[in-house]
């Protein structure tokens, strides 16, 4: 089987007003696979996601979704592209209800999953329907922040530290969510802090630091990568 | 001849229902003020001058094109909503990252300037515009007569909040504005086009005001001045209802109505004066206003 290449990443350098962030970023993802980013504190993996969604300062360098170059796009034409966001902070609107936040998205893409799919893969969220989005806890906020662009029919998932300051039990669904969610063939950017979370998901690896990637490693690798990465993140 | 407190029920209930017309203003100017702030966090100092543009509107209109009454209902506030978008793009869109204050100038400057080319060409006398055939004569409630125009402005601005307030609150499009109003970036991030809402939402918010402006001519004079006049009061409904509040701006401003209506009765001296008196304790009691919520 060849690879299809859904995202490439060349010589992205991205600015937050006069701070440079981003040096000179390097990375693909091809289709169906999931890459997780990981790396130390400050290190540029959200700055990242965000310079792809459009929502920093000034960048710079090519970015290729699934054929188009989107460096000079605003960011809804970027979602529209079929990227779904779940933004590091989760984002979830306080003046919408639960089922509200869910539904606000608008489609980008054909073949999202229908409500009750998402219901099934996240039943939490089917009896907290109706509470007001921030009222819920936080790994309900985590669930609805990736639930919510499930339905849009986005094809590349953006993910940005779903994983953090949740309970283990909660932890491990979302594993088990992710790993759903490559079998229906979602192409997967996972951000992560947790190596133990990222690495039997990922299918790839890049270590990022001072906004640039300092090392690819591929599942294989792992193992021999051991001691490099020890030393990078302290895992 | 039946008496509340002392006061003929007839009398008073024609204050209420005068305050009530006022009041209708008031609603419909403050949502206005609003659904601008929510969306652009700009306090549009314009909007009074823009509703005395659309009564202005509506009276050229009348006088220099035969344009009737009705077909001014429409065609006003539409040729608002366009003077609305292209302040958007010409001037407002360059201030959204500064603070409020650059938005509260800005607007205010162009308060001046539309008002000040209205004086230049009509003078400060009012201009007369006639109520329409339909609505003109009063209906006779049994305990009072109720002018049918005052009737038609309570009907037509009730009917205008509740279909903005359903918008926003109950439909897609409400939960875009609202997504929209609360995180811009994140919401155009999803797919939506922000920017085209923003300034949609100018245009809306003025061709209201607008609308308030051709109710207003057969009630009021249309003069230059009415505006200014106006929103001197709007602001003070905005702060007691707490900024950007939607639904709290309709009910405070047909209460505040009501309530100067009711002390033009009782205690005239301060008819004028109240609005301003209930800011004050609305001020110190709950500074975000009555339905705002704290910061
Ligand atoms: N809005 C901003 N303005 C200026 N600098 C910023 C802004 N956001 C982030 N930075 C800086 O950019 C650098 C990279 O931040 P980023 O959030 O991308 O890191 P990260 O890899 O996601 O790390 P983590 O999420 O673990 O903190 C940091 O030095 C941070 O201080
Ligand atoms: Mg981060």
């Amino acid at each position: 089987m060849s690879a299809v290449e859904y995202l490439r990443v060349s010589d992205l350098h991205a600015f937050y007003g006069e701070s440079h962030i981003l040096h000179g970023m390097d990375l693909v993802v091809n289709k169906g696979e999931c890459v997780s980013l990981l790396g130390r504190n400050g290190a540029g993996r959200t700055t990242t996601m965000r310079a792809i969604m459009g929502l920093t300062g000034r960048r710079t360098g090519s970015i290729m979704i699934n054929g188009n170059q989107t460096i000079n796009m605003a960011p809804h034409k970027i979602a529209q592209l079929g990227v779904g966001y779940c933004p590091e902070e989760r984002g979830i609107y306080s003046s919408l209800s639960c089922e509200e936040n869910l539904l606000m998205p608008p489609r980008v893409g054909s073949g999202g999953m229908s409500l009750d799919e998402i219901y099934a893969m996240f039943p939490n969220l089917y009896e907290r329907r109706n509470s007001q989005g921030t009222r819920m806890s936080g790994g309900e906020q985590q669930m609805l922040a990736m639930a919510r662009i499930l339905r849009t029919g986005a094809k590349l998932l953006l993910l940005d530290e779903i994983s953090e300051g949740l309970a283990p039990v909660i932890v491990q669904r979302l594993a088990e969510i992710i790993r759903a969610l490559k079998e229906k063939g979602f192409t997967i950017l996972l951000v992560e802090q947790n190596f133990r979370f990222a690495a039997p998901l990922a299918d790839r690896m890049y270590v990022v630091e001072h906004g640039q990637v300092a090392m690819e490693i591929a599942q294989h690798e792992l193992d021999s990568k051991r001691e490099y990465l020890h030393e990078f993140l302290g895992v | 001849m039946i008496e509340l407190f002392g006061v003929p029920l007839p009398a008073l209930m024609g204050q209420l229902m005068l305050g009530l017309v006022n009041g209708s203003f008031y609603a419909m100017m403050s949502l206005g003020l609003a659904v601008i702030f929510g969306m652009l966090n700009i306090i549009n100092f314009a909007h009074g001058a823009l509703y005395m543009a659309g009564a202005f509107l509506a009276w050229m209109g009348m006088t220099y094109w035969e344009i009737s009454y009705w077909w001014a209902l429409i065609l006003v506030p539409l040729a608002l909503c366009v003077v609305g978008v292209i302040i958007e793009r010409a001037f407002l869109q360059w201030l959204y990252k500064l603070d409020h204050l650059y938005g509260l100038l800005l607007t205010f400057g162009l308060a001046l300037i539309i008002e000040g080319l209205f004086r230049d060409q009509y003078g400060v006398s009012g201009q007369p515009y006639p109520i329409p055939e339909e609505l003109s004569g009063a209906l006779n409630l049994g305990f009072m007569f109720l002018p049918k125009y005052r009737a038609w402005v309570i009907v037509a601005s009730l009917l205008v909040c509740f279909a903005t307030w359903f918008t926003i609150e109950k439909t897609r499009l409400g939960s875009y504005l609202r997504a929209a109003t609360e995180n811009p970036k994140l919401t155009q991030a999803f797919g939506i086009n922000v920017p085209l809402m923003v300034m949609l939402t100018y245009g809306l918010g003025v061709a209201l005001a607008g609308l308030a402006g051709v109710l207003a001519a057969p009630a009021l004079q249309v003069n230059p001045l009415m505006g200014s006049n106006l929103i001197i009061a709007v602001f003070a409904v905005v702060v007691i209802g707490g900024m950007g509040s939607i639904f709290g701006s309709i009910v405070t401003g047909l209460g505040l109505g009501m309530i100067e209506g009711i002390t033009k009765v009782f205690y005239p001296e301060i008819s004028s004066t109240v609005v301003f008196i209930i800011m004050a304790i609305v001020l110190f009691i709950r500074p975000a206003g009555l339905f705002g919520r704290e910061k």
